[in-house]
């Protein structure tokens, strides 16, 4: 099993969206929120993916195809 | 003294024990250091301060690095603050100082935090100390590393410039090389943190790394004579730094070290093409949206910033703003740091300087504040960004005659 700390950013079309929901429904992937900001234009989620590496990888795809950019939680890493 | 006792979430205020940790398990947000600031105040003081040796571990009380604690020092730090008078003259400004940087051992602000960060780590038993990084502080955790005398695992993305991959290679670290595209090697240094015990400089000992940038702030309030300038720029990548200048001058005014009834304003310098932290600043919101950087100003292009958020609150808080300029702005700063006041910076100090200049020419300040720019980088890391298009530079070609020194010169 690995971990992820990720940052999904969605725009106003998928606020109203069931992604996260979908996105266990559809990966072997628990997701853990641990912070977030919603407005009704627009958010940010901060979340913990556990699962498979390969089934992360698919998830995270998944998300993008949805139009969700999934960054990682802490920003970039290279300095 | 034991100064540390702790660590705390700045987001949901969850108290961790000291360890090589940098996010909350709670809520993922940054984790800082817990000082106890009363034995810090019975301990320090300006006459300490003069007493201690001339680099920034004469602030170590303000360290994360407890007393007992053999430090990992090249001599970083307490670089020179100049009056820049001709600067100044250019831009209307009568009392501008600059923050000279370049000075360091690596020749970049890297070194005061990297040296913290290797100090902290040798002495928790780590035996191996590693970063991502596509320059400076590469240079830095390299040359540390040897100095420290620890075995070091620098990561790069395989297409860095060589000039920048020898200046690293020479101290001998293990240089890795990575294929891959930005968020790619970013993804696989998480995966590193998991899954090695070492030090990553900016990711897991973070916390403590980040602690060395406010020697920048306590230097700059003794070379003023203690006083609390009125503005200071930072230039601004993960935002890191810019955070801990602001927590440097309020421990300055609440141990009573500095004298003045308020913070500086603290502005912050980005260029146009990563400008993050800008965008947001300029759409009122403090929700900072990445961006893919594009810009000559490599060592700040860091298009998710960390810290952005932060940033914007203390610049609001304290009066500052950010401000960012374009590439042409960056190379034309450069040039005119060089020439008014003889000092070469990287692009990165051109993004300061250039923001300094675009701020003074459209009237921000009356010309008699105390201005402080942090000029972070040298101009060697990057001098291929003040070359001419055939990668030199103007010059006066002559024949070896006094005729020829005549006819092509003295026009
Ligand atoms: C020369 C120089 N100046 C400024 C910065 C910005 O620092 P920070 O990431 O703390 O915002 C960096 C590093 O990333 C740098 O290399
Ligand atoms: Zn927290």
């Amino acid at each position: 099993m690995a971990r992820r700390r990720v940052k999904l950013i969605f725009g106003r079309e998928l606020v109203t969206e069931p992604v996260i929901y979908q996105l266990g429904k559809n990966y072997e992937i628990v997701s853990n929120i641990r912070r977030a900001d919603v407005t009704r234009d627009e958010g940010w989620v901060l979340l913990e993916l556990t699962g498979e590496p390969d089934e992360l990888e698919k998830g995270v795809a998944y998300l993008e195809s949805r139009g969700i950019r999934v960054e990682p939680a802490e920003g970039d890493l290279v300095e | 003294m034991t100064r540390v006792i702790g660590m705390r979430c700045r987001e949901c205020g969850t108290d961790y024990p000291v360890q090589a940790t940098h996010v909350c398990e709670m809520c993922f947000g940054p984790l800082d250091v817990v000082y106890d600031y009363d034995a810090i105040k019975r301990a320090i003081s300006r006459e300490k301060i003069a007493a201690g040796p001339p680099s920034m571990w004469r602030y170590r009380d303000l360290l994360p690095v407890e007393d007992d604690v053999p430090v990992v020092t090249l001599g970083e730090g307490f670089t020179p603050l100049v009056l820049a008078e001709r600067l100044g003259a250019e831009l209307g400004l009568s009392r501008l100082y600059l923050k000279n940087d370049t000075m360091n051992p690596t020749n970049s602000f890297k070194d005061r935090v990297v040296s913290v960060a290797i100090s902290w780590a040798r002495a928790h038993g780590f035996e191996t100390i590693g970063c991502a990084s596509t320059g400076n502080l590469a240079n830095a955790v390299a040359a540390y590393s040897a100095r420290a005398g620890l075995e070091s695992f620098v990561f790069i993305p395989a297409d860095l410039e060589p000039a920048k991959i020898i200046s690293t290679s020479v101290f001998g670290p293990n240089l890795v090389a990575v294929r891959g595209n930005y968020d790619q090697v970013n993804r696989l240094c998480s995966q590193l943190v998991e899954s090695y015990p070492w030090a990553f400089c900016n990711i897991n000992v973070r916390p403590f790394y980040a602690e060395g940038s406010k020697t920048l702030d306590f230097e700059t309030a003794e070379q003023l004579g203690w006083q609390v300038p009125d503005e200071v720029i930072i230039p601004i990548a993960s935002g890191c730094q810019f955070v801990k200048h602001h927590r440097a001058w309020g421990e300055l005014l609440d141990l009573g070290l500095a004298e003045g009834e308020r913070q500086p304003a603290l502005t912050g310098a980005q260029a146009l093409g990563c400008a993050p932290v800008y965008n947001a600043w300029r759409d009122g919101t403090d929700q900072v949206m990445p961006v893919k950087p594009d810009t000559i100003a490599k060592s700040i292009a860091i298009g998710n910033p960390s810290d952005g958020t932060y940033v914007i609150r203390m610049a609001r808080e304290t009066g500052g703003v950010v401000e960012a300029v374009s590439e042409q702005e960056i190379v034309d700063s450069i040039k005119l740091l060089a020439r008014t006041e003889g000092i070469f910076t990287e692009t990165a100090g051109g993004v300061t300087i250039g923001v300094l200049a675009k701020l003074a020419r459209a009237g921000r300040w009356k010309g008699n504040e105390t201005i402080v720019a942090y000029v972070t980088g040298h101009g060697l890391k990057t001098a291929d960004a003040v070359a001419g298009p055939d990668g030199t530079a103007h010059r006066f070609e002559i024949d070896p005659t006094l005729k020829s020194f005549r006819e092509v010169v003295e026009v």
